[in-house]
């Protein structure tokens, strides 16, 4: 009798939802981009893939022993930051940059501060900012063209013969030189040229199928969204924070984003190029580094799409998905503060 | 405390850098390379000495209201001349510690020693505390130095030490390369401090 007595701290709500379980799910949600980037870029792309997840789980389990704390690589949380490394590194990198990657995510993203649940930053994001700090040539040069598909997603090829970069990066020299009071008639009409077929339906039907060059698996937005309606569907993603930075992206670019004064920006574009996709369904809505508070979850999303908006547009980079997220990790202690749910039944002070 | 240990302590039980946490600013910045890791140790290490003896052989004519001040412009004189030494005799070492050479002035471990060991000490101690802390703090630097350069651009003072394939960590010689090595190494540090104490404490138990 006595043991049906016991009462425990909250919560008192029972569920089998568990850690294992979650980040099985978010692998599963993962594998139509891992089946994509094999299919766009060949091979390579799943060979760094699981060299990451094997130098993640491997450094982990590794770190757990010397730690003296239970080998819990069986959870799946250093897989997941595996795939999710390897989905932002460009497909043409040595072999070594995922490992390399992956072990300091891991170590340094993560078990400096005390396993799972402790981390404050996106381990993940924060391996692929070590990643672009430390070997900026490979994080920005070897992108592949996808499957009988052009680097840029367009069909100038010359484009791509001139330039090398991804349409991001396109973008974002066009943009300079239109800006740019120095260029010259010339230069300024082709880089108008450029913008409207960036803008054009043909691009953006590959940027939406994502056959472009890119990061592993960030290019492609239909699979992104299919494995991203599977984690919504179980309830281990919200809308709120994808929809808010999503939304914040959309509405500010085509309000700032355009070449010819304000309300001409393409806001299609800039929600299927780049990692923004990836970012917002699978790595803004990481259950540690993320805000707690439905409220908090909506400032957290707009704050990701203003810095991601303000990077692409005025930064020197041309992506800003990265850096925006770990920005408002960041910040997520400080959302989650201000954002505290009224307590049922509480009343104002009255005075 | 025997003589020996007030010369040991600045290297491990309390060194500046990875104990007490004091000049930190210089010992992030400059640590880029061991060449420049030794220049500024060697530059702090003659100040720390020089400012200990000037300021213990004035502790008892320096009023207590106004030392802080006294101890700057002592401090303040030394490291003008370390400035000017430098600058006229290893031009190419003083360029690349710029600022710091004279931020010295405003380096926590000179003003810290100054204030809490040598305003209270003989002039003798005062001295060999200064050369202790002066190590231990150049210790610090060329550790971290040693780290970052060999990571950062491969190299460990100025020669190569990996073959030609090695791509360097360019995010060690930049300020987060700083902030990671010297966190770890200030864990390793406490790592040792607690597994020491706690040997120390079973001694005494059993």
């Amino acid at each position: 009798m006595q043991e049906h007595l016991v009462v425990s701290a909250s919560p008192h709500i029972r569920d089998d939802v568990s850690v294992r379980k979650v980040m099985y799910s978010v692998v599963i949600a993962m594998v139509p981009a891992i089946i994509g980037s094999v299919y766009f870029y060949g091979l390579r792309a799943l060979f760094l893939t699981l060299l990451a997840c094997a130098a993640a789980v491997l450094t982990e389990a590794v770190i757990q022993k010397l730690r003296g704390v239970p080998v819990a690589v069986t959870d799946g949380s250093a897989l997941v930051t595996g795939i999710l490394l390897a989905f932002n590194i460009p497909p043409g990198v040595p072999w070594w940059i995922p490992v390399v990657g992956s072990i300091f995510a891991i170590a340094i993203g993560k078990q400096v501060f005390g396993g799972l649940g402790y981390n404050p930053l996106n381990p993940a994001l924060l391996g692929r900012a070590f990643l672009l700090a430390s070997w900026p040539v490979h994080m920005t040069t070897k992108w592949l063209p996808g499957r009988g598909g052009t680097l840029s997603g367009l069909s100038l090829s010359e484009i791509d013969v001139l330039t090398q970069a991804t349409p991001l990066a396109i973008m974002n020299s066009a943009r300079a030189i239109i800006s740019d009071p120095a260029s010259t008639t010339h230069q300024t009409v082709q880089a108008v040229k450029v913008v409207a077929h960036l803008g054009s339906s043909d691009a953006i039907a590959n940027l939406f199928i994502g056959n472009v060059g890119g990061c592993i698996g960030e290019t492609s937005a239909l699979l992104l969204l299919i494995g991203a309606a599977y984690l919504m569907f179980k309830h281990y993603i919200s809308w709120r924070i994808p929809a808010a930075y999503i939304m914040t992206v959309a509405v500010l670019t085509s309000v700032f984003g355009g070449t010819s004064g304000l309300f001409t920006g393409n806001a299609l574009f800039h929600i299927l190029s780049g990692g923004l996709i990836l970012g917002a369904f699978f790595m803004a809505t990481d259950m540690v580094t993320s805000p707690v508070t439905p409220r908090g979850m909506l400032v957290f999303g707009v704050g990701c799409g203003i810095l991601t908006t303000v990077i692409r547009l005025i930064g020197g980079y041309p992506e800003g998905v990265s850096y925006s997220i770990l920005l408002m990790n960041i910040a997520t202690p400080l959302i989650d503060g201000r954002t505290r749910p009224k307590k049922f039944g509480e009343v104002k002070p009255s005075g | 405390m025997s003589v020996m240990k007030e010369f040991t302590k600045g290297f491990y039980d309390e060194n500046p850098v990875f104990r007490l946490a004091l000049g930190l600013c210089p010992a992030l910045a400059v640590s880029t390379s061991v060449e420049n890791a030794l220049g500024m140790g060697a530059a702090a290490t003659f100040v720390l000495i020089g400012s200990n003896m000037v300021i213990s052989i004035l502790r008892k004519l320096i009023p207590a209201k106004v030392r802080i001040p006294c101890f700057i412009v002592i401090i303040a004189s030394f490291v003008t001349i370390v400035e000017l030494m430098m600058g006229a005799y290893l031009p190419e070492l003083s360029k690349s510690l710029g600022i710091f050479i004279p931020l010295i002035v405003v380096n926590c471990v000179i003003l810290g020693r100054a204030e809490a060991y040598a305003s209270k000490h003989g002039i003798f101690l005062s001295a060999l505390d200064g050369i202790g802390m002066g190590l231990g703090f150049t210790f610090a630097l060329v550790l971290l130095g040693a780290i970052r350069e060999i990571l950062g651009s491969g190299k460990l003072m100025g020669y190569m030490v990996f073959g030609p394939g090695f791509e360097p960590v360019l995010l060690m010689i930049m300020a987060p390369g700083a902030f990671i090595t010297l966190g770890l190494l200030m864990g390793y540090f406490n790592t040792l401090d607690d597994r020491r104490k706690r040997k120390l404490k079973k001694d005494a138990s059993s």
